[in-house]
């Protein structure tokens, strides 16, 4: 068989969400045709996620009958709309002059090696982002380091496990919820 | 009758009915202006810009392909202005793309190269970053270099507006724009179909099929290995375009002596598996229809509409015949009877074919296409890549002696070689069928109401008193229509032949490219090679798959008979459904060749 099924089991949360998203489609009043409510059906789909996963894109094709690769491309196209999650932590690493020229690469690069994951990237568990700045204004203090509203100056590698450490703690996942779900699609959503 | 406009196009005076475009009535008085994103059967993008012209009394240059005419316009497509806007057009395009035409598949028949060459560009002034991105092939049948594109659009809408599968689609925007599957996942994990559309529409190399060349020449010099191949009927009839010879000219002979000396030991032919196919497909038809079986029977060759089926409507996948595409019947047979009869074990077999298709390439690597417990076939080369090899070799191809097909499976009757134009497997079918169903001959072989470029035909055939309703399509919009149609009881059949291609396997995804003028989809190019094809019908002395000899023989000495338990074993399949489910394009009118 190839790869192509997607079957993923959806988590209680992301079922709760899509039925949510289920019945604003249900609410909006179509003018034209289904197909016309597809921006404001991403809206939607945003404000209740906080992103726009692959798994509501799929959910909305089916509903509204629009390709997926069509709803990709209207997702993709608008700087509105967010694709990934954003992360519990987001991480902003200033890479102005000064901050660079005091070693915010190295810390770039640690950084990368103890998430494991690129610049505009999420991890995994949903914990930490990666971002890059310009310059947080305090430039005395170089290196530069914002961790959702807290900062961390004057930073050298060697600290930053120890920062991550921190939230991780804070951070303690919760317990998964069991997942039950109905298959339509390569996706997967709550009963009708 | 529509009003006729008057206009001056390049000072020569034009009348051209209300509603043409600028291009339109241009490519009336024989001017053609240049185009990368228009096809006059996609709806019109400007996407591209090169086919600016300068009107009169308009202060910017508008693009030809979507401008109408209009009483009194004066045009120029050719002043200076014009010339300099469109050579700045193709240079900011080829600023954006890779330069390495020496060692691109699509060097010398490239629409954005010929532009190049045309507009004279000498120096590339506006060097600056350029798009980096990963090829995809991950797709047994579609690559994908991303980094070629022009953004001009053609894959997007042949994909849905003729293919209705909806595969690909712009995403992201501006500089990051690109043409990707849906969530940027890779072909393979996409709704593709495999038929290949998007790559005779493509301009450039950014759509290819997925060359298997070079595992195929690892396997010919391999000692170990009896390399067989089989060629599909379609084949013969374009193979010559890459050579330069006119589309349509029966390159049979020729093809066979060529696979010869690239090293095949045995050369068979797909049109002998077309011949059995309907043997098992009429028997099937007229279970179906004698005991109430499951109708309309769809048939089941073109591998494109399978899968189609699988993720778009697996409603219907019960409809589809059983059989086995010609493909892989002549697959199974060659490791399975073939094998037996001289001594050879199936594991040493390198089972070849050579098809206008690129889906063929998923369909041979279906798992469960295993009749002897290896895979029927093991590798699929497009019309394209026979080309290839055949250059590659040094064999100078229109100057061989032809020679013919080898024994048992080599011979074929009328009937086969019309299974690569549309209509063809429904007429092979129905002479079959009605000599077995009334035991009595036909009086006149040509079943003339299936023929012809038409989306959508309909026929209905008089066999023992029984009213038998036949549809032909083409193109998976076309047949989305159908189906939708069907399911609303609007129209009802017993038996539905589908080609994923329009035209058929003649315009298949993996036939030579479209070169100069000629555009994919060009009806005088199709029918040029559907009329090859009934040419070889006509001049067949048999012209009933039934009573094709070797055929007969087949059966006596290893199948049994039609349906029976061999060949049900060995010549027949089921279909799953798929994921992910695949949300078809809403139903439009039905598209057409010409
Ligand atoms: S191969 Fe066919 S189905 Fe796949 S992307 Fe190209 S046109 Fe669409
Ligand atoms: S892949 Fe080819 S056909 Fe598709 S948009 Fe790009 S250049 Fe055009
Ligand atoms: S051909 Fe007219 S804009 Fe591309």
């Amino acid at each position: 068989m190839t790869k192509t099924a997607k079957t993923k089991e959806l988590d209680k949360d992301t079922q709760k969400k899509l039925l949510q998203l289920n019945d604003f489609i249900a609410g909006s009043k179509v003018l034209k045709d289904k197909q016309s409510l597809l921006m404001g059906v991403l809206h939607q789909t945003q404000t209740l996620f906080g992103y726009i996963p692959a798994t509501a894109m799929d959910f909305i094709s089916h509903k509204l009958g629009v390709p997926s690769a069509h709803i990709y491309g209207m997702a993709t196209f608008y700087n509105y709309f967010q694709l990934t999650p954003k992360a519990r932590y987001q991480i902003y690493l200033c890479k102005g002059t000064a901050c660079y020229v005091a070693g915010g690469a190295r810390v770039l690069d640690k950084l990368k090696e103890e998430l494991r994951i690129g610049v505009d990237e999420v991890t995994a568990d949903g914990l930490f982002g990666i971002n890059i700045t310009r310059c947080l204004g305090c430039c005395g203090l170089s290196p530069v380091m914002q961790v959702n509203d807290d900062i961390y100056v004057r930073l050298v590698p060697e600290k930053v496990p120890a920062i991550l450490a921190k939230y991780r703690r804070l951070g303690q996942p919760k317990k998964k919820a069991k997942a039950t779900a109905v298959a339509v699609g390569g996706f997967e959503q709550p009963g009708k | 009758m529509n009003k006729q406009i008057n206009l001056r196009i390049d000072n020569i005076n034009v009348t051209v009915p209300e509603g043409q475009t600028v291009m339109q009535a241009a490519d009336s008085v024989g001017i053609h202006i240049p185009r990368l994103c228009f096809h006059p059967k996609l709806s019109a993008m400007t996407a591209c810009r090169v086919c600016v012209v300068e009107i009169a009394g308009r202060r910017n240059l508008p693009t030809a392909c979507n401008t109408e005419v209009s009483e009194g316009m004066e045009v120029k497509t050719n002043s200076a202005v014009v010339r300099r806007a469109r050579r700045d057009i193709v240079e900011l395009i080829l600023d954006n793309h890779p330069r390495d035409c020496q060692i691109c598949e699509r060097n010398n028949n490239c629409e954005l190269q010929e532009l190049a060459v045309v507009f004279n560009l000498d120096k590339l002034a506006y060097e600056g970053e350029r798009k980096k991105y990963a090829i995809d092939d991950s797709s047994p049948s579609i690559k994908r270099n991303p980094e070629k594109c022009l953004l001009c659009g053609k894959c997007v809408r042949v994909c849905s507006e003729i293919q209705g599968v909806n595969a690909l689609s712009y995403a992201h925007r501006g500089f990051r724009t690109t043409v990707t599957p849906a969530f940027g996942l890779n072909q393979q994990e996409s709704v593709c179909i495999n038929c290949g559309q998007c790559t005779l529409f493509c301009p450039t190399a950014a759509l290819t099929e997925r060359d298997v060349t070079e595992q195929v020449w690892a396997n010919l010099q391999d000692p170990e290995k009896t390399a067989v191949v089989q060629v599909a009927p379609a084949v013969r009839v374009a193979i010559g375009e890459g050579f330069g010879l006119e589309p349509g000219r029966d390159m049979t002979a020729e093809t066979v002596t060529a696979l010869r000396r690239l090293g095949f030991k045995v050369v068979f032919d797909t049109q002998f598996s077309a011949d059995l196919t309907i043997m098992e497909e009429a028997h099937e038809l007229i279970q179906r229809i004698t005991k109430k079986g499951k109708l309309p029977m769809f048939t089941s060759c073109s591998p494109g509409w399978v899968k189609y089926c699988e993720h778009f409507h697996p409603e219907f996948l019960e409809n589809i015949s059983t059989c086995k595409s010609p493909q892989q019947m002549m697959g199974a047979l060659i490791k399975t009877y073939y094998a037996k009869k001289t001594g050879l074990d199936p594991a040493k077999i390198y089972s070849v074919s050579v098809m206008p298709c690129t889906a063929k390439k998923f369909e041979a690597g279906r798992t469960e296409m295993n009749a002897s417990g290896y895979q029927d076939v093991d590798a699929v080369l497009t019309t394209r890549e026979l080309v290839k090899m055949i250059k590659q070799a040094g064999i100078k191809f229109t100057e061989l002696k032809g020679s013919s097909f080898d024994e048992p499976l080599g011979e074929s009757t009328g009937a086969a070689p019309i299974f690569g134009v549309t209509g063809g497997v429904m007429e092979a079918a129905l002479r079959t069928a009605y000599e077995s169903l009334t035991g009595t001959s036909l009086p006149n072989l040509d079943f003339t109401s299936v023929r012809g470029l038409a989306g959508i035909k309909e026929a209905g055939v008089e066999i023992n008193g029984t009213q038998v309703k036949v549809a032909i399509v083409y193109g998976l919009a076309n047949l989305h229509k159908l189906l939708t149609e069907i399911k609303e009881g609007k129209r009802s059949y017993h038996f539905v032949e589908v080609m994923t291609c329009p035209g058929g396997c003649i315009g298949g995804g993996g036939q030579p490219y479209p070169k100069g003028v000629t555009e994919p989809m060009d009806f005088a190019v199709y029918q040029k090679r559907a009329q090859g094809l009934y040419a070889i019908d006509a001049n067949k002395q048999i012209r009933k798959s039934h009573e094709n000899p070797q055929i007969k023989k087949v059966y006596d000495e290893f199948l049994g008979h039609p349906g029976g338990e061999t060949a049900h074993k060995l010549l027949h399949t089921h279909y799953h459904p798929r994921t992910p489910k695949g949300i078809a394009s809403k139903v439009k009118d039905t598209v057409n060749i010409g």
